[in-house]
């Protein structure tokens, strides 16, 4: 065990693992996350703490994930590099894990330039491929990235994201292969929808020995409106909405397309657990922390196993 | 070269509304070449602002002047017979900001920027100007093909493009080339995707902006 995480004796035990997503408030309003958090409970896994997500100010991500552990729940917290400098990054981490935070999720961090304060400096000091090797010194050898030694190890198990829908798209199993090497132990996928691609970017992986060497949890976003679908598929870089989706939710009367798209949800946790290297699934069911359950359980993934 | 683009001219306007007599000094360098600071720009410039202050009934006198360049002494003193003769009451630059900041080291008058300083870039096309560079002060572009990772990536990423990277573009636009797709089609035309399957480490940004104002000295150059 490298962190005693519970997803990390869930994926090592080979339990199908199912992660949720949590965004805090943007205020201080700890009932909010408190009424969240309850929707997930016995649901998921772990619950990863978004950080800043699409560059909004909210909740410190690290603050929420305390408060989860303070509910008896599992924190995955999210860490940007758009936000923090290397002193700032090793600083949180080692925070974080005082505070008994174990999962960490490495990213880049959306550009500051779609958020709620444009005009902000970023920092961007490291990449998410470099904040892996941060997290996985810190880890592994006691050590800070200028080599001096820490006053007790942070030992976290250490996330990624992928897309294996950007572009270029040969480039992607590459870059997931690199992840591995800087240290990555287990990676969420951005959400799928095309289907083929993903099968396509799976085979690569698990062709190149990658799924042997890090576990590779799926993206699913429940889509709840055509209004939605149709935003996923213009307005968000890197995504890949198919036509058929869209079709499907035309075909749908409006105060029906919320059930439609859950059903679809559950079809798309359905296909991808027949996928050959995918570990589990990362439902992101963004503020519909409310209907995750009904998608878990009708994709027969509940009750969640036990481990100790 | 370094590219600048003129304030606009209600900015402008405001900065000298309190002068009676200016001196509209251009730079015959890099804001020459991008069409911005030069002697037709200051011809330009300082007809628009006669013509506004005209019409305000508080005519402006304007002495026109380009220097050779504004970021060495030696021409910043060529302005002396104006500045110190001619009973001007301020001075307005049309060079990069090094400009201005020097002419208001030598000279005991208010100085005002009527340029923007854009970056460090190169022409696109005539009158298209594009970033190319952010002086870190430690080039790396020849692992990246020839292309800059920190100043042609949003988000100066070092291991490849992010998830935002679409159809050749960046997420932050559509305009705006995703930098990460340009060194991937260029190392793989040049045979050397490998190279970029290697991750690379954490930058010093000492010699950057993040060391402080930096310094160059050449003690062969020296008299």
């Amino acid at each position: 065990m490298k962190s005693g995480s519970r997803l990390e004796k869930i994926l090592a035990a080979g339990h199908f693992a199912v992660t949720g997503e949590l965004g805090p408030p943007r205020g201080a309003d700890v009932e909010v996350i408190k009424k969240k958090a309850e929707h997930l409970r016995g649901v998921v896994d772990s619950i990863n703490v978004t950080d800043n997500q699409t560059s909004v100010v909210r909740m410190c991500s690290m603050a929420v994930c305390k408060i989860l552990i303070d509910l008896g729940l599992e924190p995955n917290l999210q860490m940007t590099c758009r936000d923090r400098n290397r002193i700032a990054i090793q600083s949180d981490l080692l925070g974080s894990y005082a505070l008994g935070i174990r999962n960490v999720l490495c990213l880049s961090g959306d550009h500051n330039k779609f958020g709620d304060h444009p005009q902000a400096k970023n920092v961007f000091d490291v990449d998410s491929m470099q904040l892996i090797q941060i997290v996985k010194k810190m880890r592994d050898e006691g050590k800070l990235l200028n080599g001096q030694e820490c006053e007790g190890k942070a030992s976290f198990f250490i996330g990624a994201a992928v897309n294996p829908f950007g572009d270029p798209f040969d480039f992607r199993p590459i870059r997931l292969a690199k992840k591995i090497a800087a240290g990555v132990d287990f990676v969420q996928t951005q959400c799928i929808y095309n289907m083929e691609k993903f099968r396509e970017y799976m085979k690569r992986v698990v062709d190149m020995g990658l799924a042997e060497k890090c576990y590779i949890l799926a993206g699913i976003t429940p889509l709840k409106s055509l209004g939605m679908a149709r935003y996923m598929a213009k307005s968000v870089p890197g995504l890949d909405v198919p036509d058929y989706y869209l079709k499907r939710l035309q075909g749908v009367p409006k105060d029906k397309q919320a059930e439609e798209g859950i059903k679809m949800a559950v079809e798309q946790v359905q296909e991808i657990r027949e996928i050959p290297g995918v570990a589990g699934i990362h439902l992101m069911a963004i503020e519909w922390e409310h209907r995750a359950k009904e998608i878990i359980e009708a994709a027969g993934l509940l009750p969640r196993p036990e481990v100790n | 070269m370094v590219v600048a683009e003129r304030k606009p001219i209600q900015e402008i306007m405001a900065m000298v509304a309190e002068y009676n007599k200016i001196l509209l000094v251009g730079c015959k360098g890099c804001v020459t070449v991008c069409c911005a600071g030069g002697t037709k720009e200051v011809g330009i410039l300082a007809s628009a602002l006669r013509i506004a202050r005209k019409k305000e009934g508080k005519p402006l006198e304007i002495v026109e002047r380009t220097l050779e360049r504004q970021c060495d002494p030696e021409y910043i003193e060529q302005a002396s017979d104006v500045i110190e003769k001619d009973g001007v009451e301020a001075i307005l630059s049309m060079a990069c900001s090094v400009g201005p900041q020097y002419m208001a080291k030598r000279y005991n008058i208010p100085v005002y920027p009527a340029l923007n300083t854009t970056f460090i870039g190169g022409a696109l096309e005539h009158g298209v100007w594009a970033e190319f560079c952010q002086a870190c002060g430690n080039c790396i572009i020849h692992y990246f093909g020839g292309i800059c990772p920190v100043s042609r990536c949003s988000k100066s990423l070092f291991n490849g493009p992010c998830g935002g990277s679409a159809k050749g573009k960046c997420e932050i636009s559509p305009e705006v080339d995703c930098a990460w797709q340009l060194i991937y089609d260029r190392m793989k035309d040049l045979g050397k995707l490998d190279e970029l399957a290697k991750v690379f480490p954490v930058k010093d940004w000492s010699t950057s902006r993040d060391g402080g104002p930096r310094k160059v000295v050449r003690e062969d150059m020296k008299l």
